[in-house]
């Protein structure tokens, strides 16, 4: 409050010698003042509210549910009241009467590995011929992949859920993986397309002269270049997919061991027999594997997350 | 490589940089034009025959899906042509849940944009300046949006639980809340301020406070970038001439930043516009949180009514192409700047 009413009284004075600035309470150090004191303060909360949440995820993740029941304020766990059984509960299998999280792991790997694959293995070629050849219709082709990446997916999820339940492949992991890699494959061009415009043209040119034809020059010389963008892209598919959640619900939702993680972990949250607790520490195994990966490759990824991570 | 072979290197580059376009096929032109583009065509087929099955020929279906009577349970006996009708446009539009769900769509939209880019823009100008640690402040910032959705809005709903939440511990014990808040399930609620009974949509408010959560980081990442190639001449110029901090952000910084910002909202815009696991997995659409998405889902799998699913999904889409490209029509020549 002072300091705002100090500010309008100085102001006109301020504006008639502004080379006065160093004066005891001009404008300028009442502003670099209060900034000085703000800006720590807004990144303090900033980092409070985004990383709290996670904190709390493990935190909870090591607590027994009566613990959190009787004291839900506890910020930390005392090594005594640590209890593992979490994790043992949750990734045991359902016969063994635990939640059967191993399998969604592999389920999850699977489709998210396979999408990373196969997609890799149609958007590079594609994404070098839309950058370096020209073919007729080229530029269509790039607008239309744009545009699949900004479409509503719920407006894809109802004629896929029609067609899949017809073809008797819903509930398959085949049928997900397919409508992933659709999905992905488009933004994964757009990506590593603009990586290929960077690679000057005259090193392709020189293997050319020396007797390559177009596709060995792509596999010798613009693949090993591109390798940093293919490998964030990779990641970034990976992300995609393992974190992917609407159409794995639409698909696999009556099929409990095809579920991911995802599914699982949101499936069993509606549950009123399973512990908060156990379903922490799925969330802690669902969250891990993306973010070691994203701090593996934070410099890598970070180009590829200003293109959007998130489909479906 | 021998030294000759480095010769001829140069002089391709050379040849090349004198003809303008298409250098690369002046020897042999047309044949390799035309095996460029027979290459071309062949690379770029497997993805485009996926698209195309999975994603163009599906939205055509969605159109056709619209205008005929289908049902979950008579989905063996609809064909291409059916008999096509108006009917489950006329019952979408007409039903007051649709306009409802629509206007929530809107204001979970609009909100969740604005403050995902607010935060965003302040965390970016927040750390402009180097300091130690701040690289691993900028990657903490991002968690939340590299965080898988399940696990994000599952640690919400539990610090939310008004049973054993956090939230409502801290609340109600530090801050003498008379009873705890039902974030997730409660429609409305009254809140005085200062003597003012206001009445605040609990559970919406809180859905549009997740989407800025989960998505400032995107903002963050966009603006960082930009503020990166400001020039810092520009400021100091600034601040020669008597500018303060907030004067050199309002003239210096926030015209550099526009365009960006611009680009930004029509992004988070369409994909807040298109969300459906946040809310869904946070609240199920109940407690008037109900968008258009969450809708078209529970008329295709609650009540398995395909038809009025695609309708409603169809209308979605469209909303959204007249939006974006009314904007686009009147801010365009200002993003491609960006």
């Amino acid at each position: 409050m002072t300091a705002t009413s100090s500010d309008e009284s100085v102001r006109p004075r301020d504006r008639a010698a502004p080379e006065r600035s160093n004066r005891r309470w001009s404008r300028n150090t009442v502003e670099d003042r209060i900034l000085g004191v703000l800006r720590p303060l807004v990144i303090a909360v900033l980092l409070i509210v985004s990383v709290f949440p996670f904190y709390y995820m493990v935190l909870l993740s090591f607590r027994s549910l009566d613990g959190v029941l009787r004291d839900p304020g506890a910020l930390w766990v005392s090594p005594g009241e640590i209890d593992w059984g979490t994790y043992k509960s949750v990734l045991s299998s359902v016969e063994s009467g635990g939640q059967g999280f191993l399998t969604f792991i592999r389920n999850s790997m699977v489709v998210a590995l396979g999408t990373v694959v196969l997609t890799l293995l149609v958007a590079v070629p594609g994404a070098y011929a839309v950058s370096r050849l020209e073919f007729f219709g080229r530029r269509k082709i790039s607008a239309l992949f744009l545009g699949v990446y900004f479409f509503p997916s719920i407006l894809l999820a109802v004629p896929l859920f029609v067609f899949y339940t017809r073809i008797g492949l819903r509930g398959s992991l085949y049928g997900l993986l397919i409508v992933y890699v659709a999905q992905v494959a488009a933004v994964s061009i757009y990506m590593l397309r603009n990586y290929f415009d960077t690679i000057p043209a005259s090193l392709e040119e020189a293997a050319a002269i020396d007797g390559c034809s177009r596709l060995q020059t792509m596999r010798r010389i613009s693949l090993p270049l591109a390798m940093p963008a293919i490998v964030s892209n990779a990641l970034f598919i990976f992300m995609i997919a393992w974190n992917e959640f609407l159409f794995a619900l639409l698909f696999l939702v009556e099929r409990r061991d095809n579920w991911t993680v995802s599914l699982g972990l949101s499936q069993l949250a509606g549950s009123i027999e399973v512990p908060t607790t156990v379903l922490m520490a799925g969330s802690v195994i669902l969250t891990v594997p993306i973010i070691v990966l994203f701090l593996l490759s934070e410099r890598w990824l970070a180009g590829g997350l200003t293109a959007g991570a998130e489909k479906g | 490589m021998s030294p000759a072979g480095g010769d001829t290197n140069t002089a391709t580059r050379e040849a090349t940089k004198q003809e303008p376009r298409r250098g690369r096929g002046t020897r042999s032109a047309s044949a390799r034009v035309r095996q460029d583009a027979r290459t071309g065509l062949s690379l770029i087929s497997p993805t485009f025959v996926i698209v195309v099955v999975v994603v163009v020929l599906p939205i055509f279906w969605t159109v056709s899906l619209a205008f005929q009577n289908v049902r979950l349970l008579n989905l063996r006996t609809t064909g291409v042509i059916g008999d096509y009708s108006l009917d489950n446009f006329s019952n979408v539009l007409g039903s007051a849940g649709f306009v409802d769900a629509l206007i929530t769509t809107l204001l979970y939209s609009v909100f969740g944009t604005a403050l995902a880019i607010g935060l965003g823009l302040m965390a970016a100008l927040a750390l402009r300046q180097p300091f130690k640690g701040r690289g691993l402040i900028r990657g903490a910032l991002l968690l939340p949006y590299v965080a898988p959705v399940v696990a994000a809005t599952f640690v919400w709903s539990t610090m939310l639980n008004p049973q054993f939440g956090l939230i409502n511990h801290w609340g109600t014990t530090l801050l003498g809340w008379d009873e705890p808040i039902a974030f997730l399930s409660s429609r409305s609620d009254t809140m005085s301020i200062f003597g003012f009974d206001l009445s605040v949509p609990t559970a919406l408010v809180t859905v549009i406070a997740f989407e800025a959560w989960r998505s400032f980081p995107f903002a963050f990442l966009f603006l960082t970038a930009r503020l990166q190639a400001v020039p810092d001449t520009l400021e100091e110029a600034g601040q020669v001439d008597g500018a303060t901090a907030t004067q050199r952000f309002r003239h210096i910084i926030l015209p550099q930043l526009l365009p960006t910002i611009a680009v930004l909202s029509v992004l988070r815009f369409i994909w807040t516009f298109n969300n459906f696991d946040d809310i869904y997995l946070l609240t199920g659409g109940g407690a008037g949180t109900q968008v258009v998405t969450v809708r078209v889902f529970d008329y295709l799998i609650a009540r398995g009514d395909i038809g009025a699913a695609a309708a409603q999904a169809l209308v979605l889409a469209v909303i959204l192409a007249v939006l974006v490209t009314t904007y686009l029509r009147l801010f365009g020549r200002s993003e491609e700047a960006a």
